[in-house]
């Protein structure tokens, strides 16, 4: 096992948002890392608070408080578009509603990620039929994400949020709008390329996913309860 | 990220999928484009038309002329009709306009409406008597084998006449009018030449114009020999008019002078003349005028079709707005895995000015084809200029970037998160 470089540190990171004169404190001092090639699962309950670690471990939100070193850089105060960078280069996602866009193929949604770093199309074309061999989706390439199944819209998915080599594929409940067998198969997907070297976080509300992962963070109202 | 032209060409290329996709509703949308288009181009042609019609009109009168013609003046009493009308410009009236310092020459004319025959064939004409300079100084040209009237005929009263290309198609369709002989009233004429066609139009400005397709012109002294000066006009009872001249064409070689001589002629005339029987054009003063009326004409048309662009761009921005709102969950997708707000404005303005300009698109290919369509039924002259489609065809691409940033920000600026989440 190479657990040894931090790819990602979060340092006291709060997050309060204001709703008129009310304050709420959703994330009240969060300390985490994560190791290259980990498989780390965060699960909490709903209002726990990990909806909102998720959009700040994604660079699609910013801490009020706190730090967070990405590959040693603090990133805590970049602007919008220097998120996006990060976004685009750094991070895979896998949603629970898959966000797939509905009126591009199989083949254009997994570039997605690529087309916006201005690579060449011939490129991306080549590189998401490779992922979509990997994924298991050869015959489906021009299909639209309407054409396909919820295990096969979750595993193109998985695809995109690897086009962009990134050093962390965040997964937000990948397996909640999946029946249990392709869920499964999904997870087992997700793990197998840990095991090949990316560095996985699921985020999670469900025990059962929890048990795919080496390392479970619990939290509960917007704080670490438990590490293991 | 850099931007380079293949990577502008893809997000063109996805555009124009997104528009495809709702062909209906992309299409309604381009109509409000394609008709604000096709109405800025068919009204320059038509505005480009009609100035171009009243400066070649004004042209052939001769822009350094002065032209004076004898009008009927109203009767002053109903009760008591005069057996002759006499009215008019007179021989001393051409001796006085003659001195004035500013006027090159003066040539007069005599007129007077007759049928003109050739064996059994007929045609109404009018016989211009005059004198040789008429034809330089108002722009006529003798098509080639003939020529005008000149002095020799002038100074024999010769039966000679030169025919307007209407009277001869008429009366000679096919065969050559040179050497043959003309029947008006009982007296024959030999045709020396003709005129080449000229466009006409009815009216410059407020005057009347006659066709001078249908002209003969004659030495002057030939037609004091043959018709006189009295005509006698068929009503109600046979009314006479004695005219001595119709017209008089006043050259003014310097342009600056024409406007002064013109009032200064009106003077003389107004001392000698106690009824209101002559009027003055001035084909320059015509001209400006024709160049105002055509720049007012302009600003109205142009107005006009603004106004259509104006509500095609609304159209646009309408709808961009509701495919934000309608794909703000994409919005989101996309920002997540890397768009910058700036891609998004990209996008979204792309969009919009594919709708826009594929609408100008069609809009010149109508406004090309509006305006012959107008010129054969209603028998104007319209000019389609590139500059006008040019213009027509940058607006349309400018409305859609100007009516699609604001929906394009709308949609950047959405946040992420929220995008994300929207159903």
């Amino acid at each position: 096992m190479k657990q040894e470089k931090e790819i990602i540190k979060l340092d006291n990171i709060q997050k309060t948002y204001i709703l008129g004169t009310l304050e709420l404190n959703v994330l009240r001092g969060i300390t985490l890392s994560v190791k290259d090639g980990e498989h780390l699962t965060i699960m909490g309950p709903s209002g726990s608070g990990k909806t909102t670690m998720l959009n700040i471990l994604g660079c699609l939100d910013k801490p009020t408080e706190g730090k967070y070193l990405m590959e040693g850089k603090d990133i805590s105060s970049f602007r919008d578009d220097e998120l996006s960078e990060i976004r685009s280069r750094k991070i895979g996602f896998v949603f629970q509603t898959f966000n797939l866009i509905p009126q591009l193929t199989v083949l254009e949604n997994i570039g997605i990620p690529l087309f916006y770093q201005g690579i060449e199309e011939r490129f991306i074309k080549e590189k998401a039929f490779k992922l979509a061999e990997l994924v298991g989706l050869v015959n489906r390439i021009n299909h639209r994400p309407s054409e396909l199944s919820g295990g096969e819209r979750q595993r193109v998915a998985v695809a995109r949020a690897l086009i962009n080599e990134p050093i962390l594929i965040l997964a937000d409940e990948p397996t909640g709008n999946l029946d249990s067998k392709t869920g499964e198969d999904i997870m087992k997907l997700l793990v197998r390329l840990n095991e090949e070297g990316k560095t996985l976080v699921v985020i999670t509300h469900d025990p059962k996913i929890a048990g795919y992962s080496g390392k479970t963070i619990r939290i509960l109202d917007g704080k670490v309860i438990d590490e293991n | 990220m850099k931007i380079d032209v293949l990577h502008i060409l893809r997000i063109i290329r996805f555009g124009g999928k997104n528009i495809w996709l709702h062909k209906l509703r992309s299409s309604l949308t381009m109509l409000g484009i394609v008709f604000g288009v096709a109405s800025v181009i068919s009204m320059l042609a038509i505005g480009e038309g009609a100035s171009f019609e009243a400066r070649e009109k004004i042209k052939e009168l001769g822009s350094n002329n002065i032209i004076i013609r004898s009008v009927e003046p109203p009767e002053e009493s109903t009760s008591q009709r005069t057996i002759m009308r006499v009215y008019g410009l007179t021989d001393s009236d051409l001796r006085k306009i003659e001195v004035i310092p500013s006027v090159e020459k003066v040539i007069a004319t005599w007129e007077k409406k007759e049928d003109i025959w050739y064996f059994e064939k007929k045609t109404p004409g009018r016989i211009v008597g005059t004198t040789p300079d008429y034809a330089e100084m108002t722009n006529l040209a003798v098509r080639p084998g003939g020529r005008f009237i000149n002095e020799v005929d002038v100074a024999k009263g010769k039966s000679v006449a030169v025919i307007g290309s209407s009277i001869k198609n008429t009366l000679f369709p096919v065969n050559d009018p040179i050497g043959e002989e003309i029947k008006i009233n009982s007296n024959y004429f030999q045709i020396i030449g003709v005129i080449e066609a000229k466009a006409f139009s009815k009216e410059i400005g407020d005057f009347v114009v006659e066709d001078i397709n249908f002209d003969v012109y004659m030495p002057l002294s030939t037609t004091r020999n043959f018709f006189g000066e009295i005509t006698l006009i068929r009503n109600n009872f046979w009314n006479r008019t004695w005219v001595k001249f119709h017209s008089f064409v006043v050259n003014v070689s310097d342009p600056n002078k024409i406007v002064p001589t013109s009032s200064l002629i009106n003077q003389i005339l107004e001392s000698s003349h106690k009824k209101p029987d002559y009027e003055i054009l001035v084909p320059l003063t015509l001209l400006k005028q024709a160049e105002h009326t055509t720049k007012i004409f302009n600003i109205v048309l142009g107005s006009i079709a603004a106004i259509s662009l104006l509500v095609g761009g609304i159209g646009i921005m309408n709808i961009m707005l509701a495919t934000v709102t309608e794909r703000t969950r994409e919005i989101g997708i996309r920002r997540a895995l890397g768009a910058k707000q700036k891609d998004i404005i990209y996008q979204f303005v792309t969009e919009a000015v594919i709708l826009s300009a594929s609408g100008g698109f069609i809009g010149v290919a109508l406004g090309v084809i509006i305006p012959r369509i107008v010129s054969k039924f209603a028998g104007m002259i319209t000019i389609i200029t590139l500059w006008a489609i040019l213009l027509a065809f940058f607006i349309s691409v400018a409305v859609g970037v100007t009516f699609g940033i604001f929906p394009a920000r709308k949609a950047a600026l959405l946040d992420p998160i929220e995008a994300l989440r929207y159903e």
